[in-house]
């Protein structure tokens, strides 16, 4: 799960989580956090919510799967970026939603999970063809920007250029940033720069 | 500090704060925003310090960096009575701030606390500035006109790196409050029917904008509950313009300037205002102060709220399909019934504290509802101050002989039971009062049933043994 991986091309079969504003305390529970590295995490994913023996990554038809469908508002609440490296650890690749919490999209982007924002109606038809078979297959190709039915038929989505740049090619967003160092000095000398911890700005 | 400049299109504070720390934007690339204040602590931050060893880099500015322990850390016996899991993460925080020079409060001393009630207490926080933290309840830090966000780990290296994040502009969102708060309504009130309103995900992509003439009336400290929980309705941030008590409340804090350079500070952040006109693309919703209750959430997020003399909605009653669903999934996990009101539920615990509501005036007004009575039989009340400073000030009040008195737990400061990392947590099913921030499934514990409320309420709740209405146990 190196955050410097390619994105490449996703075709899979995905979990159907039609729950609206699920939040990251969900996602991963804040006992969990209590670790200083990425590791182990998949065990961990919505381990709450997993005590139900049929709660939907329980069952076998969601072994393997690397898209997650979920409800809108994804991702809300506490900014622990737990939350994708477990998703991710797990083994998704692509969650599809209505909408992202912002700091969730953040995090999932520098990990290589990719947010897949779509109308309510490509939700519902997404669903219900997984409710038909839950082996049904969906493709995600982010150098087009679309989401393929298994129909055939295309469903695009935004993101943002640099985003997509960083995933498909690998940019590290550090190195890109790093790569600016002379620029960040001259900010900080045109400020006067020479203050004390939280200067005012 | 920028000056309007004749002609220009007015702008919102936002605009100024975000303007003034572009350090360039690339075409077609998010803009590399510096960063003048970042918060840091032991649960987010680990994994930082390995990826700058990954890189062999160290951190550029330690000296515009600031680290504490809170969310993990026990509020009564110190750091000894600490796991091997939870001390290997203090352990992780020691040695990446002795290794990068990072000042650090530790447990117990003097400026440890809340990282979000430490910044501030410091005088770290303040005006015009931009700060980051690895927590989402970073918009606190707004109350002052600073534009403060959470982030995640991946985004604290590059902020221990660069000094800077790549950003792409939020929208100014407007949250106008006429009017005044009725006696016995409070910040956290405020807070909660504004997020009611909008519902948790109805401020995504913005930055709020707190104002009217019932926020300029909020003290310093009610104006940091307000921001802390602009994230609960998916704001990155909650923004007040300051004035003149965001001065006086800055005035010879440790860390603010001092002197000239002080008055030099106060000069400047005149403009830190959002200009007449200037247009709010996020949106703006108004509401009247005086017809705000004390509130209470009935169900599993913090949009899930009601007057605290209401009765919880009825999804029969639902028209939307997906709020009915939600409605119907939170009712069954709280195990309560539309159309049946909480006031006189029985309650197991209280929780005052997190960075929501652990300062010295929201200990003050729980202590003046318990001063004299008893925390009601078979109920657990847990006071948690956000500092060792303000634990200090509420002694040298006696506030804390008026909580043992009535029977409540008198702690040392940290996150506590609001995140339930510390083994202070509600048990599975028991159903608590909490001054708190959320009231996600399993947010206290495992199992943990949260109602969020204001100081006074959850005091009143404590006190009564039931939810009970702030007004009515004088």
């Amino acid at each position: 799960m190196s955050e410097r991986e390619k994105f490449g091309e996703v075709l899979s079969h995905a979990v159907p989580l039609a729950v609206d504003n699920i939040d990251t305390d969900q996602i991963i529970p804040a006992r969990f956090l209590r670790v200083t590295h990425k590791d182990g995490l998949a065990e961990v994913v919505f381990s709450d919510w997993r005590k139900d023996p049929d709660f939907v990554l329980n069952r076998p038809t969601s072994a393997g799967a690397k898209i997650l469908v979920a409800g809108d508002n994804f991702g809300c609440g506490s900014s622990r970026e737990h939350a994708p490296w477990a998703l991710v650890a797990w083994g998704f690749r692509v969650v599809v939603s209505t909408r992202f919490a912002d700091i969730f999209r953040n995090n999932a982007l520098k990990n290589g999970l990719l947010p897949v924002q779509v109308e309510a109606k490509v939700v519902q038809k997404m669903l219900a063809a997984i409710a038909d078979d839950p082996t049904t297959v969906f493709e995600v190709d982010l150098q087009r920007q679309v989401l393929v039915m298994p129909t055939g038929e295309p469903v695009r989505f935004p993101i943002d250029a640099f985003s997509k740049k960083c995933l498909l090619e690998g940019v590290d967003e550090l190195g890109y940033l790093l790569g600016h160092e002379a620029a960040i000095a001259a900010f900080e000398a045109r400020r006067g720069e020479a203050q004390p911890a939280g200067a005012s700005g | 500090m920028s000056e309007a400049v004749a002609g220009a299109a007015p702008r919102t504070l936002l605009d100024k704060i975000w303007d003034a720390h572009v350090v360039v934007t690339e075409p077609g690339c998010p803009s590399v925003l510096y960063v003048d204040l970042h918060l840091v602590h032991e649960v987010t931050s680990p994994q930082a310090f390995s990826g700058l060893r990954a890189r062999g880099i160290g951190v550029r500015r330690p000296d515009r960096t600031l680290a504490t322990m809170d969310h993990i850390t026990p509020t009564r016996g110190g750091l000894a009575t600490l796991d091997a899991e939870s001390m290997k993460m203090v352990a992780a925080l020691e040695r990446g701030a002795a290794e990068f020079g990072i000042p650090l409060y530790r447990l117990g001393e003097r400026g440890n606390g809340i990282v979000h009630v430490m910044g501030p207490e410091l005088g770290a926080t303040r005006p015009g500035m931009t700060i980051v933290c690895g927590d989402s309840h970073t918009s606190t830090h707004g109350a002052f006109g600073a534009l403060a966000f959470g982030i995640g780990t991946s985004e604290v290296e590059h902020v221990l790196a660069t000094q800077c994040l790549l950003q792409r502009k939020p929208k100014a969102f407007e949250v106008r409050v006429d009017g005044r708060l009725a006696p016995g309504v409070s910040g956290k009130d405020l807070i909660l029917a504004v997020i009611a309103k909008l519902g948790i995900g109805g401020g995504t992509g913005s930055v709020f904008e707190f104002r009217g003439e019932a926020i300029s009336a909020l003290s310093m400290e009610a104006r940091m509950t307000v921001c802390n929980m602009s994230i609960e309705a998916g704001a990155r941030a909650g923004l007040i313009a300051p004035d003149a008590k965001t001065w006086e409340f800055l005035r010879g804090r440790p860390l603010a300037p001092k002197g000239e350079e002080f008055e030099a500070m106060v000069a400047a952040g005149s403009d830190l205002k959002s200009d007449e006109g200037a247009t709010f693309e996020g949106g703006s919703i108004v509401l009247d102060g005086w017809t705000i209750a004390p509130m209470i959430t009935w169900g599993t997020n913090p949009g899930m709220g009601m007057a605290i003399d209401a009765s919880v909605p009825d999804p029969a009653t639902m028209a939307d399909p997906g709020a009915k669903a939600m409605a119907e999934k939170a009712l069954k996990y709280m195990g309560f019934e539309g159309g049946q009101p909480l006031l006189g539920k029985a309650i197991d615990v209280v929780f005052i504290g997190s960075c929501t509501n652990s300062r010295l005036s929201d200990l003050q007004a729980a202590a003046d509802i318990v001063r004299g009575k008893k925390v009601a039989d078979g109920v657990r009340m847990l006071v948690v101050p956000g500092s060792v400073n303000i634990k200090r000030e509420a002694e040298a009040l006696g506030l804390d002989r008026i909580f043992m008195d009535a029977g409540a737990e008198w702690r040392d400061a940290g996150c506590s039971m609001c995140i339930a990392m510390n083994g202070d947590l509600v048990p599975p099913g028991q159903l608590a009062v909490s001054t708190s921030n959320r009231n996600f499934e399993g947010r206290q514990g495992p199992g943990s049933r949260t109602l969020l409320a204001s100081p006074a309420t959850a005091a009143a709740s404590a006190v009564r043994g039931a939810v009970a209405d702030p007004r009515e146990v004088a």
